[in-house]
Order: structure tokens, then sequence, then C-alpha cells
């Protein structure tokens, strides 16, 4: 199974909460917030590829990429065991097994009717703008490239 | 108001925006496929020299990506009108805003659009089909990704033909075939409107959410004039189903190039792409400036990068686009709110579902209508017109759908063929009637078919005339001309009124002629000395003679008797 939003789990830049004690520990479905630090599973034959560091060239292009700020030793850290917790995959043998599309694959995909049925909420939808004008939305003049802070690059660069 | 109308609009649609280059990092389609391409461009004759210094020939490649805005009510995955110009931020949506806690919604006439597209374009539905999500940050698309179908979309390989000048007389049409790699349904995103002034971007989401095909073609054109008739085709083909209006000038209809060249035998170039492209005309210009650009660029040692230029059409030229972003990785993952796409045919509709939730191929391949390929071939055989003239009924009907924003409007083909039901002229010769004197009115006067106050009734009055032989031909222009003006008299009150009726007494006509003879010594000679053309001048002397009322072709036999006698 491919490893969806881990992303998601990173940008919310806070330490997952603990899980009860009494959940086993293999529980898990996918996409589901990991409900505790990465727990250790049982370690099968070494299908585990070894721990790598992520390269600050990596972590540079993830940061443009998604906009998240991994700022100190510890959100790299918190990253790289996120990595090694979805590693652990690799344990399962997938030879010869379709991979799914997504956990929905077996649902029915609905299909509505073509008639207009939302809309004409401008007033709602502009309220939750900082600044518009006329009726628009407001938004920098095209994307600003992004400003490396002087204090991130040094560090960053040290932990090679 | 007055804020907004002080800004510039750039671009058609927005397409100033694509900072990134989508075509460079798309996974899995990588630049062009190297090897033997399926077309070899000939529509001029050949390849393209490098130029009088004799080196090796260039061949030029183009590829299109084009994007169809979905002719419908509400939008791909949420009920939000669908609808040009409209206050702004009126027709969005909660989904389409991307605000929390909404989900998208397929709306089933979309799919419909995409299936008879990909059947009229000789595709193979994919009957199951996924979408996926494409990450990028731009402020008219509010939820950071767009949801298109880049794994498995619901179309892939079909062709479309399409029809070609060899010369600019329009007098041989030859056949050409464009391969199409897939179709996806994909999201459009909202509208930027750049305030350079106030450094500022303002931002109209009516149109984030409207359903999208994205046509991808295969690199199979050599030139912009193969382009400019393959998206003509296309849209006529959309028009036809219905499926998109495609007027280009409104953004139904987007259109971007791949444009690259190399030498016979070497592996494709280096390929940029070309956008913002408004119009067919520009296509063409934009390929074609593109083409020779590469060329020469190369020519003269330098190289050509892996970039995306925007077409000005005031300098008629590309320019590089703004690109500090580099290439761009969009992340593709399955989109996680929406369960694959099964469509069915006669053979496996489920037997228990609920008939709204079913879309069944075979179904809609039986109630496809005419392509125009069809309609051309229909009419060419049964009337016996020739190909270029069927071409051209087809091709100002798709013009006047553009102008009109009704597609499949009756029009210049039915009004053939009822003025042929009520003629006994030949349709061969009554569509140089249609297509040299209608058509030229209707053009001067910027009407529609619907608006021509010459009815299918009247014309065929006036033609039977001619065929009668009542009144010559350039009688029944002036005849044509009068009943233009809309003044309600018939073909026969107009003859009478202007006297134009062919003389009938050929004693009358006799003499006449006879007079010019007598009159006109030094042609006379001429004419007996062996110079023919002189002969014109005295067919024109009697014409003025009868005041246009002579049959040319029976003056004509008149004074050659005579002058031989």
């Amino acid at each position: 199974m491919r490893v969806l939003s881990l992303g998601r789990w990173l940008r919310a830049g806070r330490v997952p909460p603990r899980e009860p004690a009494s959940r086993p520990s293999g529980h898990r479905h996918s996409g589901h917030r990991p409900q505790g630090p990465p727990q250790e599973l049982p370690q099968g034959p070494s299908q585990v590829p070894p721990q790598q560091k992520v390269s600050v060239e990596v972590l540079e292009h993830l940061e443009h990429l998604a906009l998240v700020d991994f700022r100190d030793s510890e959100g790299v850290e918190r990253l790289q065991k996120a990595i090694q917790f979805a590693d652990q995959l690799h344990e399962v043998n997938t030879d010869g097994v379709e991979p799914m599309d997504s956990v929905l694959e077996d649902r029915c995909l609905y299909l509505r009717e073509d008639d207009v049925t939302e809309g004409n909420c401008t007033k709602e939808l502009l309220e939750n703008a900082r600044e518009t004008v006329e009726e628009y939305f407001v938004a920098p003049p095209g994307n600003i490239p992004l400003v490396k802070l002087e204090g991130q690059k040094t560090f960053l660069q040290g932990s090679k | 108001m007055a804020a907004v109308l002080a800004m510039v609009a750039r671009g058609c649609g927005g397409v100033w925006r694509r900072l990134r280059q989508r075509c460079a990092v798309r996974p899995g389609s990588g630049p062009f496929p190297r090897g033997e391409r399926a077309v070899a461009c000939n529509a001029r004759g050949g390849m393209m020299s490098a130029g009088k210094s004799g080196l090796t020939p260039w061949i030029p490649v183009v590829g299109l990506e084009i994007h169809a805005q979905i002719s419908s009510n509400s939008k791909l995955f949420s009920g939000s009108q669908v609808q040009f110009a409209a206050p702004p931020n009126s027709l969005v949506s909660f989904f389409d805003a991307s605000l929390p806690g909404t989900l998208p919604v397929l709306n089933r006439r979309c799919v419909e659009a995409a299936v008879m597209t990909g059947l009229a374009l000789n595709c193979h539905i994919n009957k199951k089909s996924l979408f996926d999500r494409k990450h990028y940050f731009y402020a008219d698309l509010p939820a950071g990704y767009q949801i298109t179908q880049q794994r498995v979309p619901i179309a892939v390989n079909g062709s479309l033909s399409y029809s070609l000048c060899i010369d600019n007389k329009m007098s041989q049409m030859v056949t050409k075939t464009v391969r199409i790699k897939q179709i996806q349904l994909e999201q459009d995103s909202g509208k930027s409107l750049h305030d350079d002034a106030r450094s500022q971007t303002l931002v109209d989401l009516n149109r984030a959410g409207v359903g999208l095909m994205e046509l991808v073609m295969e690199p199979d054109m050599c030139c912009g004039e193969e382009a400019a008739a393959a998206v003509r085709e296309l849209q006529l083909i959309l028009q036809t189903l219905g499926s998109s209006q495609a007027v280009m000038a409104e953004g139904q209809l987007r259109v971007d190039a791949n444009v690259s060249v190399h030498h016979p035998g070497e592996p494709y170039g280096v390929r940029t792409e070309v956008k913002n492209i408004n119009s067919i005309r520009f296509l063409a210009k934009a390929v074609d400036y593109e083409i020779q650009r590469q060329i020469e660029e190369l020519g003269n040692g330098g190289t050509i990068s892996n970039e995306t230029r925007a077409f000005d059409s005031k300098l008629g030229c590309t320019v590089p686009m703004r690109d500090k972003e580099g290439k761009q990785d969009y992340r593709f993952m399955p989109e996680p709110n929406l369960p694959p796409l099964i469509l069915y045919d006669a053979k496996s509709l489920p037997a228990n579902m609920n008939h709204q939730q079913v879309i069944n191929i075979d179904w809609i391949r039986e109630r496809l209508p005419d392509l125009p390929s069809v309609k051309r071939e229909k009419l060419v055989e049964q009337y016996g017109i020739l190909p270029e003239h069927s071409f051209t009924l087809l091709v100002w009907q798709q013009d006047q759908n553009c102008n009109s924003r009704h597609s499949n409007e009756d029009g210049l083909p039915e009004f053939f063929e009822n003025v042929v039901k009520q003629t006994q002229m030949k349709p061969k010769k009554v569509i140089g009637w249609i297509l040299n004197d209608l058509l030229s009115y209707l053009k001067q006067h910027s009407l529609t078919v619907k608006e021509s106050p010459v009815s299918s009734f009247l014309l065929a009055d006036l033609l039977n005339l001619l065929e009668k032989k009542e009144i010559s031909s350039t009688a029944a222009k002036q005849v044509l001309a009068e009943l233009w003006k809309g003044k309600g008299k018939t073909p026969l009150e107009t003859v009478k009124e202007q006297k134009l009726e062919l003389l009938q007494d050929q004693k009358e006509l006799e003499q006449i002629c006879q007079a010019v003879i007598d009159g006109q010594e030094n042609e006379v000679m001429a004419i007996k000395a062996g110079n023919q053309k002189v002969l014109n001048k005295l067919i024109g002397l009697v014409q003025k003679k009868t005041q246009g009322r002579s049959n040319p072709v029976l003056v004509k036999q008149l004074l050659e008797k005579k002058l031989s006698e």
C-alpha cells in the first residue's frame, strides 16, 4: 500500500497524542492518524531498508513543495522517525498483490444529476477573506519565491 | 467597479499565471518519444530547409494539449452553476472555495460528455478510471491541488482525422490523422486578474471547479497549418456532440502547443511549450513562429531550453514566460475521497442498480449524432458536390456557432439542401450560388443564415428562372442583389420591373449582332486575322445594346456564325 498523507501529519507540527496502552500495537488503518510515537513492530527479516539520513536537498525540496517548515533539529528528527516508521511496511510481502487504488475502491462512486443547487453565497465566502476588493479575493502578485531564513539555512547545512 | 475596470486582465483565462512547466516533469510522460514519427509532414511538400547554405533540413514536430470546457449546467464536483461572465465569486460553492468539510460529488453529465467525446475520437473507453490530486500552489487554486485523472484516464488511444488544403486555392484536400493519447476529466481553476499597479492579484473563483476535458495529442503534426486544421475539426466535433461549445474566445477551448525541431534520422529535439494562444489563427502563427525561431537559434549554434513561452499576438512572436520556480513536482496522489469511476456496457450492465447511477457506453454510442466527417461525406454522396465545397459549408457553420453561441443551429447545409429540393438546377450549380453569392452577402452584412432576407424558397425560385433560361446569370445576380434588400418582391416581379428577361426573339438578337459587327470594322478584321479575344469585346457590345438581356453563349454563337460567313 502506498503511504498517504505523511506530510499532513508532519505539517500538524505537534507530537501525536499517546494512544491508550491497551490497544494492540499492530492494529492500524491507512489514513488514520498514528496515535502514538512510532511504535516498534516486531522486526521481520531484514526487509526494512537501513536508516537513511534525509539530505538537505530533499528537505529543502519538501519545504518548497509543501510549504512546510521543519524549523529545527527536532522537526527533522521527527521526519526521520516517521520515515523509519513507514519503512516497516516493507516487511509485508506484496509480490503478486495488486495495489489498491484507495480504501474506497469497492464502493460505488455516486453520480450527481446536472442541476444547479449551490452558489450565490458571495457574501459568506468573502467574510473569510482578510482583504477583498469589490467582491474579488486579494492575493499577492504571483507566487513569492521562498525566502530562506539565515539561521535556518545554517542549521540545515550544519546537520549534514 | 471603477477599480476593476482600471485593471488589466492579462492573457486569456488567466493563462499567464502558469509559472510551472507542466510538460517537463509530469511523471510517466517525458519528452517526445524517441524514434520514428507516425506521420511525416508533407502539407507543403516536405521538410523545412535550413536555408541557402543547403544544410540538412529540419523536421518540425508539433504536439497539442487541449483543454475543452464541458458544456454542463453545474460544475464537475459541485452544484454551482457554470456560466461565462457573472458577478465575481457568485457561482462558487463551499467546495469550490475549498472550505474545510466539503467533499467532491461527481457530475454525471460531465462523465457522459467525456465518454461521447472519447467515442467520437475513436478512443478506447476505460471502464474503470481513477481520480488523482495534482498539487501546486496558486491563488486561483484554493485547495492547493487540482483533481484530475493522471494514472488511468477515462479514454485513451484515439485518433482525429482532419482535412487540409494542399494549396491555397482550396482545390485539393488531403486527409490527415493525429493520434489522441488520452482524454481525462479534470477541474478548472479560478481566474486571476493581475493588478501590477497595486502589486496584487484579484481572484474570481466562478470558474474554479468547472469540468474540463483534457485532450492530449501525440506529436504527429509538423506545422501551424496542420495544428490549426486539427483544432478546427476538433472544435466542430465537440460542437456537434454538444459536449463542449469550444469557443476559444470565451476560454472554452484552450490550446497549448509543444514544438521542437530535429534533423531527419536524429532523435527529437528539446521542446518548448507555447501558451496564451487565443484563436485558431494565432495558433498557426505561434507554432510557425516557434518553429522558425528554433531553427534559427540552432542554426546559429545556440540551444533550445525546455521552457514555457507565451505567444504575444501583437508582436506575432513567442516570449519566455517568467519562470523562477524551476521544475515542478506535482506530487500526484490518488484522490482519497473518490472511488474509481466504473462505466458499463450492454454486456456488463448490472441487473439491480439504480438506472441513474449507471453509465452505459453502448447506449451513448448509439445516440451519437452524425460527426462532421460523416455529414460531409453524405453531402458529397447525395448531391455530387466537391469535398472542398462540403467542407466550406460546414466550416462556415462552425464560425457561426462560435459567434452566435448557439451550437448546432440549422444553417448553411440545411439551407443548401432546401434550395436543392425546390429547384431543378443541379446541386453542383446550386452550391456555387450558395458559397459564392449567398455566403458573401451573409458575411458582408454579418448575418446568420436564419437572418437571411433571402429564404431558400426565394433563391430556389430565382435559380429556376435561370435554369429555364428566362434570365442570364448576370441578370440573376442583379435580381439577387434586389432580393437582398428584403422588400418582399418575388424574383419574377423583380425581373419584370428591371426588364431583365432574356431576349427570346432570335431575329431581334441577330439584327443587333449584325449591327454591332457592322459598326466595328477594326475588331472584325482582327478577329478574322485570328485574334479570337476581340470577340469578347463584340459580345460585350451586344450585351450593352440589349441591356444585359442577351444570353452570352447564344450571342457568341451568332457572332461566330456571322463572322465566318
